[in-house]
């Protein structure tokens, strides 16, 4: 009796919807520009200064959290083939909205056909926005309020000239289409949240760069949170490392997911295809959901999937993913997440600095 | 301020939404109500599916108001596939030249500011070159 209360105390502690949902369509987008770590580390450092990845993506002058969004989620339409007129909510995460106030996801929505019978709204936990989103139509889908919803995790992120973020600090993102679990190329069995008041990374308002806690961003934020996260995951869903094919983690330099996957006991053959911090930077409220794009481009059915994504200030959100069949036929109706990595142009920092229009014009 | 301008505009520019004509079948961009193939009424709305390709093409190296910041940049007239023919920027050709007849697909980016730093945000199509693929298989 005694055993069973606790059980159902435990498993209270998973966010579980009354109806199962999944993922019915996802998109990834990456911009075209590649700004090389050591040329940022030429710079700064005369070259002598380490390098945490090889390059990050940068955005053109053109293109921003609203562009970037429409892209990914016309690649995630493109995958579920539904109309579009049935999606009850767009919401998009990100730390970089292009107004301080006037929602993204109003833009999104009209570019995308969505309007007007839809929720919409824009959402802020720094690098975790958008798996706080995707949750969030979990609940919307799983309560059978809507039978689509639309999550984002998008940014054009910054980082201050000569700072170590400024060598990770990229763009990009992608859009998850939330519905039932029998139209589903993946099935959300599980989601789990853990946060706490852990003052790691902030942006104050009207500042444009954010400040952080140095090495505190490690310990106490990154890792607390997401094996916290995962481990509860696990231990509630009686799981070990081995029981998933792949895992993907908030991968803000090559070190931290490579470090938290072997405390939670990943090998790096499961990390590697969701690991794309290397090659396009750390995409903040994109980045663990870009890399899960990262997986289902190649994923067979039957793969079950671990995804942590990190917020500072600070929180994680766990997901249990189980791929179906139904991802087979849909995979090759957008670009794949590799397409969009080898579509490249290399800029020098001069073409960054006016591409970030860090400029002063007048 | 243009406001109600863009705002009215803003289903075309941001999907490329225009007319059918339900007489001759004709495709209308931009969406003037009456088609110009046959002369009858045409209002029903029609999304584009975005490819074309370059007809003819420039680059902008004195930019008007607004579009300074963009300079230089290419403007070309894309015919569309499904025959309208519109004027557009192309965009992310990175170190690619541009050459007629050079496959092209339509992405919804910023177009300008309306204004200052203050001012809304402008968004429409421009056109890039198509090189991500992009399959249409059945379920």
């Amino acid at each position: 009796m005694n055993e069973k209360k606790e059980l159902n105390e435990k498993e209270s502690l998973l966010l579980q919807p009354s109806h199962p949902v999944g993922i019915v369509g996802y998109g990834a987008y990456i911009p075209r520009y590649r700004l090389p770590a050591k040329e940022i580390s030429r710079v700064w450092t005369n070259g002598m200064g380490g390098t945490p990845i090889v390059e990050k993506s940068v955005p053109g002058l053109d293109e921003d959290v609203a562009t970037m969004s429409i892209e990914a989620a016309r690649n995630a339409l493109a995958r579920a083939n539904i109309d579009s007129s049935k999606i009850r909510a767009v919401w998009v995460g990100s730390e970089s909205h292009p107004y301080a106030v006037k929602p993204t996801s109003t833009i999104v929505a009209e570019a995308l056909g969505i309007v007007p019978h839809t929720q919409a709204a824009d959402w802020e936990f720094a690098c975790k926005a958008g798996t706080e989103a995707m949750i969030a139509a979990i609940g919307l889908v799983g309560s059978r309020m809507a039978r689509y919803a639309l999550a984002i995790g998008m940014d054009t992120a910054q980082g201050r000239p000569g700072d170590a973020l400024e060598y990770t600090a990229a763009a990009g993102g992608a859009a998850y289409l939330i519905g039932p679990a029998d139209e589903a190329l993946a099935v959300i069995d599980h989601t789990y949240s853990y946060v706490t008041d852990t003052p790691d990374f902030w942006r104050r308002a009207y500042q444009k760069y954010p400040e952080h806690g140095q090495r505190f961003t490690g310990e106490p934020a990154y890792f607390k949170h997401i094996t916290s996260a995962a481990q509860t995951m696990m231990e509630f869903t009686g799981t070990t490392a081995q029981d998933f094919k792949y895992a993907v983690f908030h991968q803000p330099n090559i070190k931290f997911p490579k470090r938290v996957a072997a405390k939670l006991g990943f090998t790096p053959e499961q990390i590697a295809p969701g690991l794309l911090v290397p090659m396009i930077g750390n995409t903040y409220s994109g980045a663990a959901i870009i890399g899960l794009t990262g997986i289902l481009d190649i994923a067979e059915p039957g793969d079950r999937v671990l995804m942590v994504s990190f917020g500072s200030g600070a929180g994680s959100d766990a997901f249990d993913i189980r791929i179906t069949e139904k991802i087979l036929n849909r995979r090759d109706r957008a670009p794949g997440t590799k397409a969009y990595i080898a579509r490249r142009t290399e800029i020098d920092y001069a073409m960054y600095v006016r591409m970030r229009r860090k400029l002063v014009m007048r | 301020m243009e406001i109600a301008r863009h705002w009215r505009l803003k289903k075309q520019r941001y999907a490329l939404v225009g007319e059918v004509c339900p007489h001759c079948h004709a495709k209308l961009f931009p969406p003037r109500d009456v088609c110009p193939e046959c002369g009858g009424e045409a209002k029903t709305p029609y999304t584009f599916s975005g490819r074309g390709k370059v007809y003819s093409h420039t680059t902008i190296y004195n930019a008007p108001e607004g579009f300074q910041e963009f300079a230089p940049y290419t403007v070309a007239l894309v015919k569309l596939e499904e025959g309208p023919m519109v004027t557009a920027q192309l965009t992310d050709l990175g170190d690619q030249e541009v050459e007629i007849g050079m496959p092209v697909e339509m992405v919804t980016r910023r177009l300008r500011t309306d204004g200052d730093e203050r001012g809304l945000l402008v968004y429409g199509y421009k056109f890039r070159p198509l090189e991500l693929y992009q399959v249409a298989a059945a379920d």
